[in-house]
C-alpha cells in the first residue's frame, strides 16, 4: 500500500505526467466547449467525432500542401463549419432526430475523410507527415508551471484562453443570454422577439469549429500525420464530459484535466509492466466516461430544450 | 421557409420516401466519383455487376446481408420503442466472444457437451452476451436518465478490446502463428451452406425467419403494441396503464440478442473464429438500414440487401477503376441523411415565405 502511494505521489511530483496531461486534455477542451456550446442552445451534436475527424484531415490536408500551421487550423474549423451548418439545416430548420443527425453525420464526415486521403495518396503506405507546431520553449521561465507550459504547443494555450472567454461570452455578454435563453425556453426566447432559429444554427457552427480544431490537433500538434483511426472515440468521451461538466465552461476545463490526468497515469501503469493485460487499460477512459455520466445523473441540470425541436407554433 | 404538417401521410409517400433518397444518394456521390477521376456510368455500373452481376456477385451480396439483417433488425426494433441502440457494433463482437467460448473451448477448457446440444447453447449464449451488453444502458436509462446513445457508444470501445484481450488470452489459437484470432468453433457446429462453391450459410435463413417473427411480434401482439405505443408517446403509454419500464428493457434484450445472433452468425457462418476486423462497421450500417427500412423489419431485409449489394458492388468496382471502396460508406452515410430528410417530408410540406 505505501509502495504504491509513494509511486503516485511521484507521478504526482513529475513534470513529464503533467506535460502529458495537458496535451491529452488540449483535444477534449476543445472538442468539450464545442458540444457545450452547441447544447446550450438545446441541440445535441452526435457529429463531434466525425467532424474531429474531417477536421483533422482537412488542416493537415492544407498544411501538406504548403499552408503555414494557423491557415490549416483555420482550414479545420470552416470544414466544422460546414459539417455544423449541415447538422444545423437537418435539426433546427428541418428539426430531425438529432440522434440520428448526429450520427449521420459521424459517419459521412469521417468515411468522406477517409475517401478523400485515398484519393489524395493513392499508393502511399507510411502517412505522409508535416512539420507541427513547436512547444512555446519561451515559457520556461513561469514559475511553478513554466516547464510544463514550455512542452505544450500554442494551440494548448489556445484552449486554456477560450475557456474564460467563452464563460464570459455566456454569462456575460447578451449573445450568451440569447443562447442561454434558446437552450432552456425557446417558445420565451421567441417571445422575446429572438430568432430562436438564427441563434440555434450560429451555436451550432460555432461549436462544430471548435470540434474541428480539437481534430485539427491531433494532426497538427499531437502528431504530424493523419491516421484513420486517430480520433479514436474522443468526440464521444466529449459528450459525456459535458454532462460531467453541467454545461459549464470552467467545469468543462476540470473534467478535461481531471479525465486526462487519468488517462496519463493509466498510460504510465500500462508502460510499467501493470500485472493487468493492457487492454483493461485502454478501457478505462471508456469506462472512465460512463462512470461520470451515472455519477453526475441525479444532478446533471440539462438545458430544458435539449433534443426538443422547435417549430413556431407547434406545441 | 416552413414545415407545415400533412393531415394525412399517404403509403405511396411512405414506400416512395427511402427509392427518392437512394437516387439522391447516387447523384450526389457521383460528383464524388468524378472527383476521383473515374467515369460516373461506368464506375456504377462496375458497382451493380459486382453486387448482382453473377451468381458469385449475388452469393457475396447475400452473405453480407445476412448480419446486415440482424443488425438492421436490432436497430428497428430497439428505435421503435425509442431506445437509441447505437451499441450494435459492441454487442455483434461480445455475441462472437460468447459463440467461441461455448463452441470452441472443446477439449480441455470447455463444456464436454454432445454437438447437438452445444448448439442451441452457442446460439443461446451469443443473443444472451448481445442483450446483457445493452441491458445496463438501457437501464442506466430508464432509473438515472443517462443518455443511451452516449453510453452504448462507449461500450462499443470497451467490447473491441475485450474482444482483443481475449485474442491475447484465453481464446488466442495456439496455431495462428502470433495473427490475433481466436480458436474456432467445432466443424459440427459451424451453420450449413446453402449454396454450392459460396459463402452462403443458413445464418442467412435464421436472419429472414428473425424478421418475420419481429414483424409479427410487432404486429400481432399486446408486446408489440406496447412497444409502439411507448415509442410514440411514453407518457401517454404509462397514463394509459402500460409498463413502459417493462417494455423497454425487453425491447433492450431483444436488440441485443438480435445484435449478438449477428456476431454468432458470423463466426458459424464464415469464418469459424473471432478476429478484431470481423464486422467492417455492420454495428452502425444497421442504424442506416432499419431508418431505410421506416423500421419496418420486412422493410429491413430490403435495405440490408441494399447496403450489402454497396458494400460488395463498391469492393469489386474499385479493384477495375481507381475509385477507393470508402465510397461505400460514403454512400451508406449519406443514404442516412438523405432518408432523414425524405422521412419528414413524408409528414411535413414544404412552404416558401411566412405563415
Amino acid at each position: 500500500m505505501m509502495d504504491f502511494l509513494t509511486t503516485l505521489a511521484d507521478m504526482l511530483a513529475s513534470v513529464p505526467f503533467w506535460i502529458a496531461t495537458l496535451r491529452i486534455a488540449t483535444p477534449l477542451i476543445f472538442g468539450t466547449l464545442g458540444v457545450l456550446v452547441c447544447e446550450r442552445s438545446g441541440v445535441l451534436n452526435l457529429g463531434i467525432e466525425g467532424i474531429m475527424v474531417a477536421g483533422a484531415f482537412t488542416g493537415w490536408l492544407a498544411v501538406f500542401h504548403g499552408a503555414d500551421l494557423w491557415t490549416g487550423v483555420l482550414v479545420a474549423a470552416l470544414t466544422g463549419a460546414l459539417c455544423g451548418l449541415l447538422h444545423a439545416m437537418l435539426t433546427v430548420w428541418l428539426g430531425v432526430s438529432q440522434h440520428v443527425a448526429g450520427l449521420g453525420i459521424t459517419l459521412l464526415a469521417s468515411s468522406l475523410a477517409s475517401f478523400a486521403y485515398r484519393v489524395s495518396f493513392p499508393k502511399v503506405s507510411t502517412p505522409p507527415t508535416i512539420e507541427p507546431f513547436a512547444p512555446l520553449t519561451a515559457l520556461q521561465g513561469i514559475p511553478l508551471i513554466g516547464p510544463v507550459l514550455a512542452a505544450q504547443t500554442a494551440l494548448s494555450m489556445l484552449a486554456l484562453l477560450l475557456v474564460p472567454l467563452l464563460a464570459w461570452i455566456i454569462y456575460r455578454t447578451p449573445a450568451g443570454l440569447a443562447l442561454r435563453m434558446v437552450g432552456e425556453s425557446p417558445a420565451a426566447a421567441e417571445g422575446q422577439g429572438l430568432d430562436v432559429v438564427r441563434v440555434r444554427t450560429l451555436a451550432i457552427i460555432l461549436g462544430s469549429m471548435l470540434m474541428g480544431v480539437a481534430g485539427a490537433f491531433l494532426t497538427l500538434s499531437a502528431f504530424n500525420a493523419f491516421f484513420f483511426n486517430m480520433v479514436n472515440g474522443r468526440g464521444w468521451i466529449c459528450v459525456a464530459l459535458v454532462v460531467f461538466a453541467s454545461w459549464r465552461p470552467g467545469k468543462a476545463l476540470l473534467g478535461a484535466l481531471l479525465f486526462a490526468a487519468f488517462d496519463a497515469a493509466q498510460l504510465r501503469l500500462q508502460q510499467a509492466g501493470g500485472i493487468l493485460p493492457y487492454q483493461v487499460y485502454l478501457m478505462l477512459p471508456y469506462l472512465l466516461s460512463i462512470a461520470a455520466l451515472v455519477f453526475m445523473a441525479r444532478r446533471a441540470a440539462y438545458p430544458q430544450a435539449l433534443m426538443k425541436p422547435y417549430r413556431k407554433g407547434e406545441r | 421557409m416552413r414545415l407545415e404538417a400533412r393531415s394525412e401521410v399517404s403509403r405511396g409517400a411512405l414506400l416512395l420516401a427511402p427509392l427518392a433518397a437512394i437516387l439522391f444518394t447516387f447523384l450526389i456521390c457521383a460528383l464524388l466519383v468524378a472527383w476521383a477521376g473515374a467515369p460516373v456510368g461506368r464506375t456504377y455500373a462496375l458497382l451493380l455487376d459486382g453486387a448482382f452481376g453473377s451468381r458469385f456477385a449475388i452469393a457475396e451480396t447475400l452473405t453480407r446481408a445476412t448480419p446486415l439483417i440482424l443488425t438492421g433488425l436490432a436497430a428497428a426494433v430497439a428505435f421503435r420503442a425509442r431506445l437509441y441502440n447505437i451499441g450494435a457494433e459492441g454487442q455483434l463482437y461480445v455475441g462472437a466472444l460468447a459463440a467461441v467460448a461455448v463452441g470452441g473451448l472443446h477439449g480441455g477448457t470447455g463444456f464436454d457437451l454432445a454437438p447437438q446440444l452445444l448448439f442451441p447453447l452457442m446460439l443461446l449464449a451469443g443473443a444472451l452476451a448481445g442483450a446483457l451488453l445493452l441491458l445496463g444502458p438501457a437501464w442506466l436509462k430508464l432509473k438515472l436518465g443517462v443518455d443511451e446513445v452516449v453510453t452504448s457508444l462507449l461500450l462499443n470501445f470497451v467490447a473491441l478490446l475485450a474482444v482483443s484481450m481475449m485474442l491475447d488470452g484465453p481464446m488466442k489459437d495456439p496455431l495462428a502463428m502470433g495473427w490475433p484470432q481466436s480458436v474456432a468453433i467445432m466443424p459440427e457446429l459451424e451453420f450449413a451452406k446453402l449454396l454450392e462453391r459460396t459463402r452462403v450459410h443458413s445464418g442467412l435463413l435464421l436472419a429472414l425467419g428473425l424478421s418475420v417473427l419481429m414483424w409479427l411480434v410487432e404486429r400481432f401482439t399486446t408486446f408489440g403494441f406496447a412497444l409502439r405505443a411507448v415509442g410514440a408517446n411514453a407518457r401517454g403509454a404509462a397514463f394509459a396503464g402500460l409498463p413502459v419500464q417493462r417494455t423497454v428493457l425487453c425491447c433492450a434484450l431483444i436488440s441485443g440478442a438480435l445484435a449478438g445472433l449477428a456476431g454468432v452468425g458470423e463466426v458459424a457462418g464464415r469464418a469459424g473464429y473471432v478476429t478484431l476486423d470481423m464486422s467492417p462497421g455492420y454495428g452502425y450500417a444497421g442504424i442506416v438500414i432499419a431508418m431505410l427500412a421506416g423500421l419496418h423489419p420486412l422493410g429491413v431485409v430490403l435495405a440490408a440487401c441494399f447496403v450489402a449489394a454497396v458494400l460488395v458492388g463498391a469492393d469489386s468496382m474499385s479493384r477495375v477503376v481507381g475509385v477507393p471502396n470508402y465510397i461505400a460508406d460514403v454512400i451508406v452515410a449519406t443514404a442516412l441523411l438523405a432518408m432523414l430528410v425524405a422521412a419528414l417530408l413524408t409528414r411535413y410540406r414544404l412552404r416558401w415565405g411566412r405563415a
